[in-house]
């Protein structure tokens, strides 16, 4: 049994679908955000999977899963803030319930 | 890239579990505190696919900022909004969601396991610190320095965002 770069892209897929799913049909917020960080997380599996095998000298895909990282993380500071302005406000952090814009 | 090492393929499944398990417990998962402890789990799998990967910077950056700081932060979060138990619910788009994933997963599948990626030439270097400072501070200097004012605000709209009137 050999372990490919196919094996690590294939784990990244199913994270990246299992958190949209997640992100997609869950109504707390916080647990979107979550399934978000998943969805995140997946990506940079790509991204240093194939800079191994694809730029292993340059290592390009370590240097975006770092700004990835770094988004993320200024992400999940603004996201998670918003989220407790919205229970502040309205004692309740359900996506489906925090709908004044939806038309 | 390529291993049959006996060791290496046990460590991939075994992380690889974790790492779905845990992902699958945080979204599977009824109790938002225990989704976070799932997340932290799923968070530690994923740094040692980079060890795996021989990526040991990012492997260290990861356990930091994400298993450290992140769920910290979404741990805060579930406290401050006391919608532990039962918080953890489905909205209407169940079943359209689950068939959009399943189709996004076929389809990821498809390409990932067809395409021939174009191999690069040269070995993996032994520390790969000094590689990615090279480029951070080389090439990807200005994203370097945007990243740092993107922290920054973030940093002050977070505290205004959440601040008490």
């Amino acid at each position: 049994m050999t372990i490919t770069l196919t094996h690590y892209l294939v784990l990244s897929a199913t994270l990246f679908s299992l958190g949209l799913y997640g992100a997609l049909s869950k109504r707390n917020a916080v647990t979107i955000l979550m399934c978000l960080e998943l969805m995140f997380n997946a990506v940079n599996i790509a991204f240093v999977a194939l800079t191994r095998v694809v730029a292993p000298q340059l290592l390009t895909g370590q240097v975006f899963a770092l700004f990835v990282i770094t988004v993320a993380a200024a992400e999940v500071a603004v996201g998670l803030a918003i989220v407790l302005a919205i229970y502040r406000q309205r004692r309740t952090i359900d996506a489906t319930e925090v709908d004044l814009l939806k038309w | 890239m390529n291993t049959s090492e006996p060791a290496v393929v046990a460590a991939f499944y075994v992380l690889s579990a974790i790492t779905l398990g845990g992902a699958a417990g945080v979204v599977f998962g009824r109790n938002m505190f225990h989704a976070a402890l799932f997340l932290v789990a799923s968070f530690f799998g994923l740094a040692g696919i980079y060890v795996l990967l021989q990526a040991d910077f990012l492997a260290a950056v990861q356990v930091l900022i994400y298993a450290g700081a992140v769920s910290i932060l979404v741990v805060f979060a579930i406290m401050l909004t006391r919608q532990v138990e039962r918080g953890n619910e489905w909205n209407q788009l169940r079943v359209p969601g689950l068939l959009l994933g399943l189709l996004l997963l076929i389809g990821l599948l498809a390409v990932f396991t067809q395409t021939q990626w174009a191999a690069g030439t040269g070995p993996y270097p032994t520390d790969t610190v000094q590689v990615l400072a090279r480029q951070l501070f080389g090439p990807w200097v200005l994203p370097f320095e945007v990243a740092s004012v993107l922290l920054l605000a973030a940093l002050v709209g977070a505290i205004i965002i959440a601040r008490e009137e």
